[in-house]
C-alpha cells in the first residue's frame, strides 16, 4: 500500500533530503528530533515534529524503545531511517515490523544476514561474486602456508587467527620471504596470545574502492551502476564519482552483474549497495560487504542516471514493482560529490561547531547542494561533522572537476571552519586531475604537507 | 592563586575515559602542566582538557556530562 505518512527516524541533510522526496510523492512527514535538533532544517520543512529524547546520541536517535514508540504514537505508516543510527539496526527494524509499521528497507532478516560480515561473504560465494581471496580457516604447518599462497597468489598477508588490531600482521611477497616469515609469525602468535593460528589473505596494495548502487523489488535488482570512494580519511570518504571512470569498460559491466547476481540471490529489497576492492595491477575487484540503506553519496548516481533513488526507496516500500528493467537505464557524463564537514583542516580537522553567521549556496547549472544549512543556524556538536555534499556534474571528468572548482569558489560559509579549502586542493591536484589515487593516497598526500603547500 | 581549565572546543564534557572507568581527577588530586583532566565529546570526536599549570584539583565548574561552549571554564586550580 503506498505510503500516506512517513516518519523520518534521522537527523541532518538526509532528513532534508527525505523530508524533501516524500513531499515530491505527495506523501505526510512526521520529523523525530531531538532537543538539541528542534530549530533544524528538517524539522522547518516536515509537517509535524516530534521530540524524541535529549541531544545524546545514545538517548533519542539510537534509543529504540523511545523511536518506536514515538512511531506508533504519530499514526506515520511508515518510517525512514536515512544513514547511520538505527538504518541496519535488526532489533529496530523487528520492532517496526512487529507494529505492523513499514519499514522502508529490507526486512530484519536481510539487515542480519547482510551485516554480518561471514555471512555476507558466504552468500557472495554462493553467488559467484568473487571475495577477496583467503585461506578460510587456519594455515597448518608451512607446507601448507606454501601450498595456500600458492593458490591465493602473492602478496599475501599473514595474520594471528587470536590476533587483532593490526598486531603480528606480515605481509609476504613471495615464496622465499614465506620459508622465513610463517615461523615467525608462529613463534610470535603463541608467545603474544598463546596460540600460533595463522590465516592468510591476498594483500592489496593500493586498492581502489568501488561500489554498486542496486534497486530491489523483492523479486527483480537492477544497478544504478557504480561509485568510486577511494579518497577517503581515517576510512571516511571525502570525495566520491559516478561513474568509476578509471575502470576498463568490461570490469564495469561485470561488476553491475555481479551486484545484481548477489542482491537477487537475498531477494533484496530496496536501495542498497555493494562494496567491493579493486587491484588496478590485476584488475580483479573483490566484494567486501553490503550496505543495506540509503548511502550519503547516492546523488551521483542521482546525476548520471537521473533516477531518485531516496524517491524510489518510498514507491519500493509502498509496494511497487520495478517501474523499469536494467536495459531501461542508462548513464551520462559524469559527477562528483565531496563533503563538506565543519571542520578545520588546517588544525588537523578538528570539530568547529557554532554560529553560520553567513550562508549563500554555491551557484551555477549542473550544482547541487544537499545541507542542513541555514543563515543564523547553529550547528551543534552532538552529531557528525558532515554539513553538506557539493554535487556536480558535466559531460565529461574533467570538466566535472572544472565545476567543482566553480561551484567551491561560490559557496560561503562563514562563522565555522569547514572543509572546502581541503577540495580545493584537491581539485586542483595533479594525481586527483589524473585519477591516479587510491584508498591509502588522500593520508599520504596530507601527511606530505599537500595542503600547507596548496594554501600559498 | 586560583587557575581555570579551559574547554578546548564545545561539546560534552566528560570527567572519565570511557563509561565505566575511574574519573581521571578528583578534587583534591595534585594535577600536572600538560595533564588530562577530561574529554570533549564533539562531532563523534574526543578531545582531551589538559591544564596548562600544575596545581591542585580544587573543584570541577562543570559535571560530567554536561554541555560545555569552548573556553568555558571545566575546573579551578589551586
Amino acid at each position: 500500500m503506498a505510503i500516506k505518512s512517513l516518519f523520518i527516524a534521522n537527523r541532518g541533510e538526509i532528513a532534508v533530503r527525505i523530508n524533501k522526496a516524500a513531499k515530491a510523492l505527495g506523501i505526510r512527514t512526521v520529523q523525530a528530533a531531538s532537543e538539541a535538533d528542534l530549530d533544524s532544517l528538517a524539522c522547518r520543512l516536515a509537517d509535524e515534529v516530534v521530540v524524541i529524547g535529549p541531544p545524546q546520541a545514545a538517548k533519542s536517535y539510537l534509543d529504540v524503545e523511545a523511536i518506536v514508540q514515538a512511531i506508533k504514537a504519530s499514526g506515520a505508516d511508515a518510517v525512514h531511517p536515512g544513514y547511520g543510527f538505527l538504518s541496519e539496526n535488526p532489533r529496530f527494524v523487528s520492532a517496526v515490523e512487529a507494529a505492523g509499521i513499514t519499514f522502508v528497507g529490507p526486512d530484519a532478516a536481510t539487515i542480519a544476514k547482510m551485516g554480518d560480515k561471514a555471512m555476507a561473504r558466504a552468500e557472495a560465494v554462493a553467488a559467484g561474486v568473487p571475495v577477496v581471496p583467503g585461506s578460510d580457516g587456519r594455515i597448518g604447518d608451512l607446507a601448507d602456508a606454501r601450498r595456500q599462497a600458492a593458490r591465493i597468489g602473492y602478496p599475501v598477508m599473514i595474520k594471528a587467527s587470536a590476533g587483532g588490531g593490526g598486531r603480528g600482521i606480515r605481509i609476504v611477497e613471495d615464496e622465499a620471504s614465506l620459508e622465513k616469515l610463517v615461523p615467525q609469525a608462529m613463534a610470535e602468535a603463541r608467545a603474544s596470545f598463546g596460540d600460533d593460528g595463522l590465516y592468510m589473505e591476498r594483500y592489496i596494495q593500493h586498492a581502489r574502492h568501488i561500489e554498486v548502487q542496486v534497486l530491489g523489488d523483492g523479486t527483480d535488482v537492477v544497478h544504478l551502476f557504480e561509485r568510486e570512494c577511494s579518497l577517503q580519511r581515517k576510512r571516511q570518504k571525502v570525495w566520491e564519482e559516478a561513474p568509476a571512470a578509471m575502470l576498463p569498460r568490461s570490469v564495469r559491466d561485470a561488476l553491475g552483474a555481479s551486484a545484481v547476481l548477489l542482491a537477487r540471490r537475498v531477494n533484496y529489497r530496496n536501495a542498497g549497495t555493494l562494496e567491493y576492492l579493486y587491484d588496478s595491477k590485476t584488475q580483479e575487484f573483490f566484494f567486501i560487504e553490503m550496505n543495506t540503506r540509503i548511502q550519503v553519496e547516492h546523488p551521483i548516481t542521482e546525476a548520471i542516471t537521473g533516477i531518485d533513488v531516496v524517491q524510489a526507496q518510498l514507491r519500493i516500500a509502498g509496494g511497487e514493482r520495478l517501474w523499469f528493467g536494467q536495459g531501461d537505464i542508462t548513464q551520462t557524463g559524469h559527477a562528483i560529490e565531496v563533503r563538506i564537514n565543519a571542520e578545520n583542516p588546517a588544525k588537523m580537522f578538528m570539530p568547529s561547531p557554532g554560529l553560520v553567521a553567513t550562508y549563500s549556496p554555491p551557484e551555477g547549472s549542473n550544482i547541487r547542494f544537499d545541507t542542513l544549512l541555514f543563515e543564523g543556524y547553529r550547528i551543534v556538536p552532538y552529531y557528525d561533522s558532515l554539513v553538506g555534499k557539493l554535487i556536480v556534474w558535466a559531460p565529461d571528468r574533467r570538466a566535472a572537476i572544472v565545476t567543482l572548482q566553480t561551484a567551491l569558489n561560490s559557496l560561503k560559509v562563514e562563522g565555522i571552519h569547514t572543509t572546502v579549502p581541503l577540495h580545493k586542493a584537491l581539485a586542483r591536484d595533479n594525481d586527483v586531475g589524473e585519477g591516479a589515487f587510491h584508498t591509502a593516497w588522500l593520508e599520504s598526500w596530507m601527511a606530505g604537507g599537500a595542503l600547507e603547500a596548496s594554501r600559498f | 592563586m586560583v587557575k581555570q581549565v579551559l574547554a578546548p572546543l564545545p561539546g560534552l564534557f566528560y570527567r572519565k575515559p570511557s563509561p565505566d572507568a575511574a574519573p581521571f581527577k578528583q578534587e583534591g588530586d595534585p594535577v600536572a602542566a600538560g595533564e588530562t583532566i577530561g574529554l570533549i565529546e564533539a562531532m563523534k570526536s574526543f578531545f582531551p582538557v589538559e591544564a596548562d599549570v600544575a596545581g591542585t584539583l580544587a573543584r570541577f565548574l562543570a559535571q560530567d556530562g554536561d554541555t560545555v561552549d569552548a573556553d568555558q571554564a571545566i575546573a579551578e586550580l589551586e
